[in-house]
């Protein structure tokens, strides 16, 4: 038996301890929001916060976060109004949208250690998150406007 | 069906709404069949399309009480934005205030709604007047209500920002209040519905409206495919023959039974080539969660039997396809006597380019999930052909296609791949197989890079003849690749008219013997729509050349793009000797012409945006490219820059794009910087290699795609203004041929390096 806290809320898994945390939060839970895109951690869609930092869940197996704290893209806020996601619609960034639950947590996670990252400092952190639709430029733009509050 | 007079029905009567409209509301009933000419400013190939077009707002509009307005969007999104340009041009002209519309998503029906086919660039340029109408009908029938009601002439009042007004007497009722009286009104007549003017657009041509779902994903609540849950769903994961071709000869199901949590193990059946869009056939593993039938399928071990492809070599077919552009092949445009002029010419310049196969890697993969119940399947699915789909269900599954149902998710990226509904048709076998329990297929994205639907590979030579001023007097093109048509028939060596309409024999450039041959080349994997599909090579092939013949002449790349270009004129192909059966995009060539006037603004318009000729730094250069396809012309300047090393990088990006009238400014720019990306990623990386019939690549590291640190910080979009009278053309697929080239020629300058082979990968290594 495994507990651990999944947006707050205290949660406990009986099964095979192996299994990613992605297909946990996705089958078991429910949480859809944590995208599968790679299975080996290339491409960042499924992004998560644990213990504050930036994971990806297809390589954390549940066993890996006994005792810990998860955040997925439906607890980042309450209303869905953290900064990185209203800069996000400020700014139209989405086309397909299948990526960005991934790469908004990417940038919540970067932005909680880094409160005003320069363009090399956001490249470094984002070149994990792929978005096949090309949304790069205004990530960076929505990254900016976060960190300023713009 | 006559087209002469509108056909009207009461629709909350008949039902019409059932499944997606559903919610009680009143509708706005009007069916009518709009005439073609005494509607549309002008003819697109949109009725000619399988099954049509509707702009029927009693399929497309309802209004409830309370003033909220739903419209049906009748296209796939996969990131266009069709999902909401479509339901913001009926919201317009009906004078709707966009915050209170809602968006359904329509199941496939093409009965009902039209062809919903989500390619071809096709959505806004097929729709934006069918749209149109819809909206203004709708708006005229609840002005009609609201005279009634209080006795003064129709002319008199005014729908205008979800209320309709007499403005005589100051009265004003709600869209709600009158949703009741309206749907019971017949329809005007085709001929006498009123489009507003276009100074008056709200939404239209605007870009401010944001995209429907932008909340939803940026919250995580937006439903994919791969995002379906039912009570009892199961999940499956498939083992598929390697080579296309393929089957299982033996594989160990008591091992994979053996994981906790599989439940089955099925064998599903492959079907001999020409399959279209069947499933490859394999094993499927299926179980309580992904996890374990991913674990599942690792246990099975399967043996295969590779079939007639088990030797296909992409290194041996490059030669191949090589060695048969350098011979004659049949001609498919013949201006003049080209092999004449060249042989007289002072300077013959000629170069060969490959470009190799590639795959969609939508960041979703395929996934699709299906039940059947009491003689019903319905099926949730990322699917661009949500008709089509339905189709083949219910081929596959013996049942009428009224019994069958897709609801069409998002799509997690399409670019073609989703145009093909073979995971569905899994999904369709196993939860048969299943006694009809949801299931759900999940490919991995190895089964996504070693299973798909490829983009053609292709050689492309181009020879041309100079006189003594340098002026290009002969060109003679030869294209050779494997052809979709190959998934859908048996013995398929030439390049079908659609694709030798794409950037080949379309070439509009001013010379006077001007030969196009297409060489056979047999396919040995599926061959799909990619993005832009044959005007990726062809354009590739073509502008790669003029910057080549510029250098050849010493000119300026752009002078010499221009004098090929040569007059503002329209460029008729089916002029042509030997141009057979020509394809425009599937519209009418009276409405969209090659206009070289068109093509050379584009050009002129981004070398000014661009300041081509700029001071750049050492190792900097500039690239420009132009290509008309899909209707729209765009041209493209690419800054490259080249360091000691050999690393590459593209500082900045202008484009121009002339795609007729934009009604939705701001998905274009969207569009136009995505492809900028994936251009970039097609130009140095793109490439699906096989090896004994197997794809040698299996996930984003081997099938590498541009990451954000090493895409063009700036694309700067320049959009020709156009009036509502230039039909809107395509905008998803045309920024994207133009990119590869631009880029190569933009190395060149910086290097005096010229790349012919795609992907560039490592050959600006020193």
């Amino acid at each position: 038996m495994v507990k651990f806290q999944v947006n707050g809320q205290t949660q406990s898994f009986d099964g095979d301890p192996s299994m990613p945390l992605l297909w946990y939060l996705r089958d078991e839970l429910g949480l859809i929001g944590t995208k599968f895109g790679c299975g080996v951690a290339l491409c960042g869609a499924c992004t998560v916060h644990v213990d504050g930092e930036a994971a990806r869940a297809c390589i954390t197996a549940v066993n890996d976060i006994a005792g810990r704290s998860v955040i997925t893209i439906e607890g980042l806020d309450a209303n869905g109004n953290h900064p990185v996601q209203k800069a996000w619609r400020a700014l139209n960034v989405p086309q397909c949208g299948y990526c960005q639950a991934g790469q908004i947590m990417q940038a919540a996670a970067l932005l909680a250690s880094n409160k005003n990252p320069s363009e090399e400092e956001i490249n470094s952190a984002m070149s994990g998150n792929i978005c096949r639709c090309g949304c790069y430029q205004r990530i960076t733009a929505a990254i900016k406007a976060a960190a300023t509050g713009a | 069906m006559t087209l002469a007079h509108a056909v009207i029905e009461n629709v909350s009567r008949r039902g019409f709404l059932k499944g997606v409209l559903a919610t009680g509301s009143l509708v706005v009933a009007a069916k009518f069949v709009p005439p073609r000419a005494a509607l549309a400013a002008y003819a697109t190939g949109a009725e000619k399309m399988p099954h049509g077009v509707r702009s029927d707002p009693h399929l497309l509009v309802s209004i409830a009480p309370d003033g909220i307005v739903t419209i049906v969007a009748i296209r796939s999104e996969m990131g266009t934005g069709s999902r909401t340009s479509l339901p913001m041009i009926v919201a317009d002209e009906l004078e709707a205030d966009w915050s209170r519309v809602r968006v359904v998503q329509a199941p496939g029906d093409e009965e009902k709604y039209g062809n919903q086919d989500t390619d071809g660039s096709r959505s806004l340029r097929h729709h934006i007047q069918p749209m149109r109408q819809c909206g203004a009908a709708a708006r005229q029938m609840l002005e009609t209500a609201a005279a009634k009601r209080w006795g003064v002439d129709p002319g008199e009042v005014k729908g205008q920002n979800h209320e309709v007004v007499h403005k005589a007497s100051g009265r004003k009722l709600g869209y709600g209040e009158l949703a009741a009286d309206a749907s019971a009104l017949p329809t005007p007549p085709a001929d006498q519905i009123k489009l507003k003017d276009a100074n008056a657009f709200r939404y239209i041509g605007k870009g401010t409206t944001p995209i429907v779902d932008l909340f939803d994903i940026t919250t995580g609540r937006a439903i994919y495919s791969i995002d379906a849950r039912l009570p009892g769903m199961k999940y499956a994961i498939v083992a598929r023959p390697p080579v296309f071709g393929g089957k299982a000869v033996s594989f160990d199901a008591d091992a994979a039974m053996k994981v906790p949590g599989v439940e089955k193990v099925v064998t599903i059946e492959g079907t001999p080539a020409p399959a279209k869009f069947q499933p490859l056939g394999g094993v499927a593993v299926i179980a309580r969660n992904t996890w374990a039938a991913l674990k599942g399928r690792e246990a099975l071990n399967p043996t295969w039997e590779d079939g007639p492809n088990g030797s296909y070599d992409s290194t041996a077919f490059k030669a191949q396809l090589e060695e048969t552009a350098r011979r004659p092949g049949k001609v498919v445009r013949n201006d003049g006597d080209t092999e004449k002029a060249l042989a007289s010419a002072a300077k013959v310049v000629s170069a060969e380019y490959y470009i190799p196969h590639s795959a969609h890697a939508t960041m979703e993969p395929p996934s699709a999930t299906v039940r059947i119940a009491d003689g019903k399947c319905e099926a949730w699915a990322c699917v661009q052909s949500p008709g089509n789909t339905r189709e083949e269900l219910a081929k596959k599954l013996g049942l009428k296609e009224e019994d069958v149902t897709v609801h069409v998710t998002l799509l997690g990226g399409g670019f073609g791949r989703k145009s093909k509904c073979d995971f569905v048709l899994e999904a369709a076998v196993l939860s048969k197989a299943m006694g009809g329990a949801p299931v759900k297929v999940i490919w991995t994205r190895e089964d996504d890079l070693q299973n798909g639907y490829y983009h053609t590979v292709s050689a492309e030579r181009i020879d041309a003849g100079l006189d003594a001023s340098g002026k290009v007097v002969a060109w003679r093109h030869r294209s050779v690749a494997p052809t979709i048509k190959s998934i859908f028939a048996a013995d398929q060596l030439h390049e079908a008219p659609f694709e030798l309409g794409m950037g080949f024999v379309d070439v509009p450039f001013d010379i006077p013997n001007l030969r196009c041959e297409n060489g056979e080349a047999a396919a040995h994997t599926r061959i799909g729509w990619f993005r832009s599909v044959s005007n990726i090579p062809h354009g590739f092939a073509v502008q790669s050349f003029v910057a080549e013949l510029a250098k050849a002449t010493e000119r300026d790349p752009k002078e010499v793009l221009l004098a090929l270009i040569g007059p503002p004129r329209i460029v008729d192909p089916r002029k042509s000797p030997d141009v057979a059966d020509f394809w425009n995009y599937g519209d009418p060539f009276e409405t969209y012409p090659i206009d070289t006037g068109r093509l050379r603004r584009v050009v002129e318009l981004v070398a000014e945006k661009a300041d081509w000729g700029r001071k750049l730094p050492p190792r900097h250069g500039l690239g420009i490219a132009v290509h008309r396809s899909f209707l729209t012309y765009v041209a493209t300047v690419v800054e490259a820059a080249v360091d000691e090393k050999g690393r590459l990088s593209v500082p900045r990006v202008d484009t121009a794009i002339d795609c007729g009238f934009a009604a939705n400014p701001e998905r274009i720019r969207s569009q136009i910087e995505g492809a900028a990306v994936m251009g970039m990623s097609l130009a140095l990386y793109g490439e699906i290699t096989f090896k004994k019939g197997r794809v040698e690549q299996g996930n984003y590291d081997s099938y590498r795609v541009l990451r954000i640190d090493e895409s063009p910080p700036v694309t700067d979009v320049h959009i020709v203004q156009n009036g509502i009278d230039v039909p809107s053309s395509g905008v998803g697929e045309p920024g994207l041929p133009p990119f590869a080239p631009a880029l190569c020629n933009a190395i060149f300058a910086a290097t005096g390096k010229r790349i012919r082979r795609l992907p560039i990968g490592d050959q600006l290594a020193t």
